[in-house]
């Protein structure tokens, strides 16, 4: 028999005893929608965590140093590499050519120093650090107080929480209630600091630098540059609750500039004293540059090929593979829980079918006396099995989505009380509704396996005895 | 197996021969003989009634010849298929192409309307689709119920549903009408009209009818000639005796 008739023929028979049968299509969607719930749950804090790690620039980030400075840090490629006196400057020519390579979305200096910053005619010393535009978008600013940088060289500055209890006199005694961003963030937004510096500046440039009103001119024996103390207005924009402890961002920082103003700026940084000896471009050297990846699967080749230049390359890329183990041993868990409800339908399935032959019996015998082969009843029961799976694996999706919908709209409630920014745990991506309907078609064809063997048996004679 | 009308066979050839064919059941301890050796010739495009009281074996010797069943022992051919020879499938295929079949109890589908009834051999068959209404509007015509089509079996009287079992047998020109007791569950006068069809069809298609009855009356009057059957056993005046009904002799050979 052809497909549009052995599907007209179980569609018809399914119509027929439409409450028994219309109850079997229930089970199995109660057990698709069970699968689909399970599933997405997997999927949807899968992609929410995913989706965290990546906006905290770890996953997606590859930090690159030259190997001068990392002495001893790789074994791999102290032994192979060249020797590290004589490998690559990371210098400015080196960073263009790192952002040229495939899926690089930005490569950007790291800018990092210690100095002084004077607020209201008290210095105070503090670590500073520079933040790349897309760092707007980093999950540490998701609570900032203010804003963030109105542009990529604008004299501004976001604080670390700790730094403006510094600066405010704050600290509180161990134990006491942590002061929250917004309280410390109202009387300093707005209000200026002042960054004292040490700038680095060519040596060539004396008049230039007189100019500038240098108090501390100091020669290092051997450079190329001089060294000028300098101040600079920076304006208060953010506050945020960025733990300097922790590994997010750039760590360790309490006092954030934009990239560009801190490169404008020329600072003199520590690692500059050791590069001296081997600089001859003038081209600007850095300690350390971070790389992203635009995506955060596309981190390995972008790392590979940063170390066949000749660098050091180093990213979270192994945590995150070992994450998406848990993950896979997680969702298969899930799977398994899902599909028991599903098992029970199926054999729900093998009930309906089983006491369809028996009502069906004459039917059967009929279909056998004016010809229907065994694999024709075989046939029909099978696909009224299968109907009735894709039947309820359709309307169990369209369930188990919103079940879904449901626990999203409640727990974004809870998060939105405890102001927390909106999640999204529930996913149903379109793989899920195709393998979620397909699983239930199997399924249920596997159901009607021993139902529609027993029809196709069924002998016509017996079947079509006199009553 | 051709889907497409057989023409009649040339009548006056075996159709069907039986040889020394038997069906045995077992129930529990007892062996039961339903057919014990029975031997008998039928001719292309004859009209046979097989007569026997209840349990003399003669429904049990019509679906032998239906494939329905399988021979214990013996042979069955019909139109040189042995039927004990062929397979599963290939009896499907016989019964499909080869036999109609008509019961006491009309077995109609009670959930498909007539046309849907006498479609059903066609979708076996995969006859193409828009060619199966048709053919089935044919059919109801030729046993005059066109307009009836769209109604289900609950709905029509008896002698209605016999006529729609006929085209049903009719729709996939087979060479063979097999008949179970045909008007068993009618009253005499629709059982006349739909012996009636019976037999426009064994003269007008050429098909062969073999038609098991309990009622004497009613074969002499339709079949050519008579097998009677006894405790599953051909009896002796089977092979001699011949109708000698009026309505049958201008197909005698």
């Amino acid at each position: 028999m052809k497909l549009p008739d052995l599907t007209e023929l179980a569609l018809r028979n399914l119509r027929e005893s439409v409450l028994r049968n219309s109850l079997t299509t229930v089970g199995i969607s109660v057990g698709v929608a069970s699968l689909v719930a399970m599933m997405s749950l997997g999927t949807g804090l899968q992609a929410s965590i995913l989706n965290r790690l990546t906006k905290s620039g770890l996953f997606d980030t590859v930090y690159v140093s030259s190997r001068r400075e990392m002495r001893g840090m790789g074994r791999e490629e102290e032994r192979n590499g060249p020797a590290p006196g004589e490998s690559r400057v990371l210098d400015e020519s080196a960073r263009q050519e790192i952002e040229r390579i495939a899926n690089v979305s930005e490569a950007y200096p790291d800018i990092r120093f210690v100095t002084e910053l004077r607020f209201e005619d008290k210095p105070h010393l503090t670590t500073i650090a520079a933040l790349a535009p897309s760092a707007k978008s980093n999950d540490a600013f998701d609570t900032m107080q203010g804003s963030f940088f109105s542009s990529d060289t604008a004299p501004e500055v976001i604080l670390q929480k700790s730094f403006a209890e510094e600066l405010l006199g704050k600290r509180p005694p161990l134990g006491a209630p942590e002061p929250s961003v917004a309280e410390l963030a109202a009387p300093l937004l707005g209000k200026e600091l002042i960054m004292r510096y040490a700038q680095r500046a060519p040596a060539q440039s004396d008049s230039s630098l007189a100019k500038a009103g240098s108090e501390n001119q100091s020669d290092v024996p051997g450079a190329s540059y001089t060294v000028v103390s300098r101040e600079q207005k920076l304006k208060i924009v953010g506050l945020s609750d960025l733990d300097p402890e922790s590994m997010r961002g750039p760590a360790h920082a309490r006092v954030f500039l934009p990239l560009k103003l801190a490169e404008s700026l020329h600072v003199m940084q520590p690692t500059d004293i050791r590069e001296i000896a081997q600089v001859s471009s003038g081209q600007p050297v850095y300690s350390s540059i971070s790389v992203r990846v635009s995506n955060p699967s596309r981190i390995q080749p972008v790392e590979d090929a940063i170390k066949k230049m000749g660098f050091t390359a180093f990213s979270i890329l192994d945590a995150s593979r070992s994450l998406q183990q848990v993950f896979f041993v997680v969702d298969i868990f899930l799977f398994i829980f899902g599909s028991l409800a599903l098992t029970v339908a199926s054999i729900g399935i093998v009930n309906t079918l089983v006491m369809a032959i028996l009502e069906r019996r004459r039917e059967i015998g009929i279909m056998k006396a004016i010809g229907a082969s065994d694999g024709d009843v075989q046939l029909i029961f099978f696909a009224e099995a299968g109907a009735m799976g894709i039947l309820g694996g359709i309307v169990g999706v369209i369930l188990g989505w919103a079940i879904g919908q449901i626990i999203n709209f409640g727990t974004n409630i809870y998060l939105k009380s405890q102001s927390l920014p909106p999640e999204h745990f529930w996913a149903v991506p379109w793989w899920l509704v195709a393998f979620a309907i397909g699983f239930a078609f199997i399924v249920s064809l596997v159901a009607g396996l021993y139902p529609a063997a027993r029809a196709a048996r069924l002998d016509p004679v017996q079947a079509l005895r006199y009553e | 197996m051709a889907t497409a009308p057989t023409p009649p066979a040339v009548r006056g050839t075996a159709a069907i021969r039986s040889e020394n064919l038997c069906r045995h059941y077992r129930m529990g301890e007892n062996l039961i003989r339903a057919v014990d050796g029975v031997s008998f010739e039928i001719r292309s495009g004859e009209f046979v009634a097989l007569l026997g009281s209840s349990g003399s074996g003669k429904s049990s010797v019509l679906n032998l010849i239906a494939g329905l069943d399988r021979p214990t022992s013996g042979s069955v051919i019909v139109q040189d298929r042995d039927l004990a020879k062929l397979s599963r499938e290939e009896l499907a295929k016989y019964r499909l192409h080869v036999v109609g079949m008509v019961f006491q109890s009309f077995n109609l589908i009670p959930t498909m309307t007539l046309a849907e009834n006498v479609e059903l051999p066609l979708r076996f068959a995969e006859v193409d689709r828009q060619q199966r209404p048709a053919k089935a509007r044919e059919a109801l015509q030729r046993v005059g119920l066109q307009h009836r089509m769209n109604h289900r079996p609950s709905e029509l009287s008896g002698g209605e549903q016999q006529r729609a079992a006929l085209a049903r047998a009719l729709i996939n020109r087979p060479q063979l009408l097999l008949a179970d007791e045909p008007t068993g569950n009618l009253d005499s006068r629709t059982g006349t009209e739909i012996m009636d069809i019976v037999r426009e069809f064994n003269r007008d298609l050429g098909m062969t009818v073999v038609m098991v009855t309990h009622e004497r009356a009613l074969a002499e009057r339709y079949a050519q000639r008579m097998i009677f059957l006894a405790d599953g056993k051909l009896l002796p005046e089977s092979a001699s005796i011949s109708s000698a009904a009026p309505d049958a002799q201008g197909a005698r050979p």
